[in-house]
């Protein structure tokens, strides 16, 4: 069976929520069936037909032809199987979703891996603020699995991430790991202003100094851990990193102090010097 | 009994007689070989038998670095029990004294077993608060500050009920020194099998013993049919030109791990020969009636 394949007539008109769009939502549906799926997004009624040409039968594995920045919801509460974007994907990629795996070849909205629970994630591209972050109103980020952004992240990365991994690529904006309740997050290229801002737990691992760390984040020596080692290699073996980024001894940073403290900011031992 | 022999080597025509047992495994690293190896040794003293120790423990394998989890030198450690809840008790006062105390460790689990023993998340009260809970790729760790850094501990292990305890060869030779030469040529042997240990000393048991004792508080005695001393004494199972017998007990994670490891170390007493090493090979059983696992020797010759 060829992957079910929903190719994009053009730029669509209107934002598109595509969360009715995945293998678990399309399991008892016959392919002709899924053109008639309505899309909610605007104001006016559009259907899958309309927007996409279908081919393809195996709904566990989908493949979204030609990308926008207005498909949202892509895999959202996705449970299993796999989705490929060729192109971009719009706001809340992967939002609650809880297994499977998902690569969008292209950049993605704001509110990737939103809620995640387990899976794995990965954007080729750019992501925008506050990936892996909760919607308003919301206690929780990501909570579990993997996402990896190779591109850039906006600000606010893995805002109030609870569980998982993040690991960025090509750097990212301020406030990363905002008011992060525990997980992991790894940002290579360079992270902006605070990271670890009012983080309670959790750990973020940068290869270099960002632009600046809260005074509420007081030094506490190089770190000697088992664990950098066991994380490196993880990383490397995932194909998610090629080199031990951390280095011999990285410096390690504890708070945010103005909150519970417990976290940790990991600055890799070759560095450039802190700001 | 009709006489096997193997390049000069009597062969019994008998088995060794083992049982179910449940079975554990941890990954130690440490900075260096030889400090990986000290945690294990440790951790594994004092567990040469369950009926005094509470577990039998041995170290199974050598991992090089780019084998264990966090590229450092490490072993892998396997303790064997007759209860589930004995194991658990064994492994984690056994990893809390001498593994989370030995410089420079850490420990993973050695084996995915059918359902998980608790390890680090029992482990982590040591952090008073400060442990560190991590989840990397599937699975889940726990960093205890301690005084050289940090101890990483995987929260959990695994638990087979598919090991095998009490595999046996027994070698019987002219004098001490022969005896000794072909256990430890079997043993040097056996250790090359994998998911095996010989929890005694140097692998080597020389108090062989039988069930029961004059003595009512005694629930083993020694194997008297075996000691060379008694001989004129007791209905010896020896002949007259056998002064020492030593026995090798094999632990393995599945019975084809215990049999591999019983062919492996006859292997290496028949290619000694009867002048250096073993006159002749035998092993030991309850008659059949205890055990669920029977080695026949015969069918184990090279």
């Amino acid at each position: 069976m060829s992957s079910l394949t929903l190719t994009l007539r053009q730029e669509p008109e209107q934002r598109l929520d595509l969360s009715r769009l995945t293998p678990q939502k399309l399991a008892t549906l016959a392919i002709s069936d899924i053109e008639k799926i309505e899309l909610a997004g605007g104001k006016n009624p559009v259907t899958v037909g309309d927007c996409f040409l279908v081919s393809g039968t195996d709904v566990d594995s989908i493949t979204f032809e030609g990308g926008s920045r207005r498909l949202d919801n892509i895999g959202a509460e996705m449970s299993g199987g796999s989705i490929r974007v060729v192109g971009d994907a719009g706001a809340r990629l992967a939002r609650r979703m809880t297994a499977g795996s998902i690569i969008v070849e292209g950049s993605v909205g704001p509110f990737a891996a939103s809620q995640m629970l387990d899976g794995r994630v990965e954007v080729m591209g750019d992501a925008g603020d506050f990936t892996g972050g909760p919607i308003a109103g919301e206690m929780r980020g990501m909570c579990g699995g993997t996402l990896i952004v190779r591109g850039r992240a906006g600000d606010r990365l893995g805002d109030r991430m609870r569980r998982g991994m993040i690991v960025v690529l090509g750097g990212c904006g301020d406030y990363a790991g905002s008011r992060m309740i525990a997980g992991t997050i790894v940002i290579a290229g360079g992270s902006g202003h605070l990271p670890g801002y009012l983080m309670r737990r959790g750990s973020i691992l940068l290869d270099r100094a960002p632009q600046s760390i809260s005074p509420s984040f007081v030094e506490s020596g190089p770190w000697f851990s088992a664990f950098a080692s066991l994380l490196e290699r993880h990383l490397i073996r995932d194909e998610i990193v090629d080199y031990p980024f951390l280095g011999e001894g990285p410096r390690r940073f504890v708070g945010d102090n103005a909150v519970h403290g417990k976290g940790e900011l990991i600055v890799a031992s070759n560095a450039p010097d802190m700001p | 009994m009709q006489k096997l022999s193997a390049n000069g080597v009597i062969i019994d025509d008998t088995f060794a007689e083992a049982f179910g047992m449940r079975a554990t495994a941890i990954i130690i690293t440490a900075p260096s070989r030889e400090w990986a190896l000290e945690a294990a040794r440790s951790m594994t003293g004092f567990a040469t038998s369950v009926i005094g120790c509470g577990c039998e423990a041995g170290i199974d394998v050598e991992l090089a670095p780019e084998e264990t989890p966090d590229g450092r030198p490490g072993v892998r450690v396997m303790v064997f029990a007759v209860s589930t809840s004995e194991l658990q008790k064994q492994l984690l006062n056994r990893v809390g004294q001498c593994v989370l105390t030995s410089p420079g460790s850490a420990c993973y689990a050695g084996l995915e077993g059918t359902e998980p023993l608790k390890l680090g998340s029992a482990m982590r009260y040591f952090g008073d608060g400060w442990q560190i809970s991590k989840k990397i790729g599937g699975r889940h760790f726990w960093r205890l500050p301690v005084m050289d850094g940090e101890f990483v501990c995987e929260a959990t292990t695994g638990l087979t009920k598919q090991a095998v305890g009490g595999g046996n060869l027994l070698l019987l030779a002219h004098g001490g020194a022969e005896a000794l030469a072909a256990s430890e040529l079997a043993v040097e042997a056996m250790r090359k099998v994998p998911g095996v240990i010989m929890p005694f000393p140097g692998g080597i048991v020389r108090s062989g013993s039988k069930i029961g004792s004059k003595y009512k508080s005694m629930v083993a005695s020694t194997n008297d049919a075996y000691a060379p001393v008694l001989r004129a004494q007791v209905a010896s199972a020896l002949d007259a030109d056998i002064n020492a017998v030593l026995e090798i007990v094999i632990d393995g994670e599945t019975s084809e791990a215990v049999a591999a490891a019983m062919a492996a170390g006859l292997k290496a007493v028949v290619e000694l020969g009867p002048e250096r090493g073993a006159r002749r090979v035998s092993a030991g059983n309850y008659g059949g009636k205890l055990g669920k696992f029977q080695y026949h020797l015969k069918d184990l010759l090279p």
